[in-house]
């Protein structure tokens, strides 16, 4: 199990894509071919971007499935957070990719 | 180009200021004001400082300001970052709860940082701070990532207190969207290119539903949705099409629409040719919806938005 805390790599306000690609490229990705599911810690994190929601997950979701979510753990996101995290694995399955 | 600051130009009454605008002789810069009273949206202001920055500083001529508002355009720094000379005496105040001033954004990390000092400038409540973030955020990137604009992401922003409203205006002087969309999608017009812009899960960078790893196609729309679920004015403006989202009296339902032009708007494609695009939104704070409720409504609109588009691309077999 990898555990990402989201807080002190975006901020408070998690709206940098650039840093949401390099936490899926350098520490998502990486973790999941070890084999080892993931955690996404979003405590202290006020709200995040749709934009940076999509930049951390989407390409993970259209390479690998929605079966990808069962390796993923959103932890301790807020009502905001935890909404645009819905909003983005919805339409990555309504019809992306 | 010549550029005028009338009497008044707010988002409701912005269409004769771009009217009047003159895009020709690219090279040089002419900008002339009313000399009784100039009050103008922050979006004026951007639109003029996009416009300075485009051209050499010699080239700007800048008529003196008479008016006895013009102390106005000294604190939001239009001069200072236009290396306009200028006699305008002010008494410098703490912007704090007032205003922010001129800002030029031109990469990711500047935004974030702008982001995190922008917030206690204003004294905002923790859910509109929230909203007011989601707007600038989402609106610079897209500047950064798609206007390919050398001056970047040219903001500013006036809280009013009478109406307890906070302008924001985003401006670039970059391809414009038009030219982005166009990349994957057909788009005749500057209007058209706004319109499918403005929708849900469209993005100039595919013609594939759900955007590429990093764009998705939904900052317009959740910028247009937060306008228009707190009944405030939302402009676009870019080459020859202006789109305007209009106020609403009152809404009974929350209720998100992913076609713009089926809201309540204006729109008009014979502009006067802006090189770039701008973009206006008034948030009125007294009546913004909780940020999370106009997700729920976001959330129910994006995806029957995909999945009609999708039904739409759906072929069937044909037997003979």
């Amino acid at each position: 199990m990898t555990r990402i805390g989201i807080r002190g790599r975006a901020g408070a306000f998690a709206e940098n894509k650039d840093a949401a690609r390099d936490i899926r490229l350098s520490e998502i990705i990486p973790a999941l071919e070890r084999g080892e599911d993931v955690v996404l810690d979003f405590s202290g994190v006020d709200a995040a971007t749709q934009s940076f929601i999509h930049a951390l997950i989407s390409d993970l979701m259209r390479k690998r499935g929605a079966a990808v979510l069962d390796r993923l753990e959103f932890k301790s996101c807020n009502d905001t957070v935890r909404k645009i995290i819905a909003i983005v694995v919805d339409y990555m399955q309504e019809g992306a990719g | 180009m010549k550029i005028h600051l009338p009497n008044s130009a707010f988002l409701g009454n912005i269409d004769p200021f771009i009217r009047g605008l003159d895009p020709s002789s690219p090279e040089r810069l002419e900008i002339s004001a009313n000399d009784k009273w100039i009050s103008v949206h922050p979006a004026v202001i951007s639109m003029v400082a996009a416009l300075g920055l485009s051209v050499k500083p010699e080239n700007i001529v800048c008529q003196k300001f008479e008016a006895r508002s013009s102390h106005y355009f000294v604190r939001m720094g239009l001069f200072k970052l236009l290396n306009i000379p200028t006699d305008i005496a002010i008494t410098e105040h703490e912007p704090a709860g007032r205003f922010i001033p001129l800002t030029q954004i031109r990469a990711s990390a500047e935004l974030t940082r702008f982001i995190t000092e922008m917030i206690p400038l204003l004294h905002l409540e923790a859910e509109q701070a929230k909203t007011l973030g989601y707007i600038v955020s989402e609106l610079v990137r897209n500047v950064l990532e798609h206007a390919e604009a050398p001056g970047g992401a040219l903001l500013c922003a006036q809280y009013y207190k009478k109406s307890n409203a906070i302008r924001i205006g985003i401006a670039d002087t970059g391809v414009g969207i038009k030219a982005t969309i166009t990349r994957s999608h057909r788009a005749d017009t500057d209007l058209d290119a706004i319109r499918l812009a403005l929708m849900p899960g469209i993005t100039g960078t595919t013609p594939l539903e759900g955007g590429t790893e990093q764009n998705a196609g939904a900052g317009l729309f959740f910028i247009k949705s937060i306008a228009s679920v707190n009944r405030d004015f939302f402009v676009i403006y870019s080459g020859t099409g202006l789109y305007k989202l209009l106020k609403k009296s009152s809404v009974r339902r929350l209720r998100l629409r992913a076609d713009p032009f089926e809201d309540r708007h204006a729109q008009d494609g014979g502009m006067p040719y802006w090189r770039g695009t701008v973009v206006g939104v008034d948030i009125t704070l007294n009546q913004t919806e909780e940020f999370s409720r106009l997700l729920d409504a976001i959330r129910e609109t994006y995806g029957s938005a995909v999945r009609e588009r999708r039904q739409e691309k759906y072929r069937r077999p044909r037997f003979s």
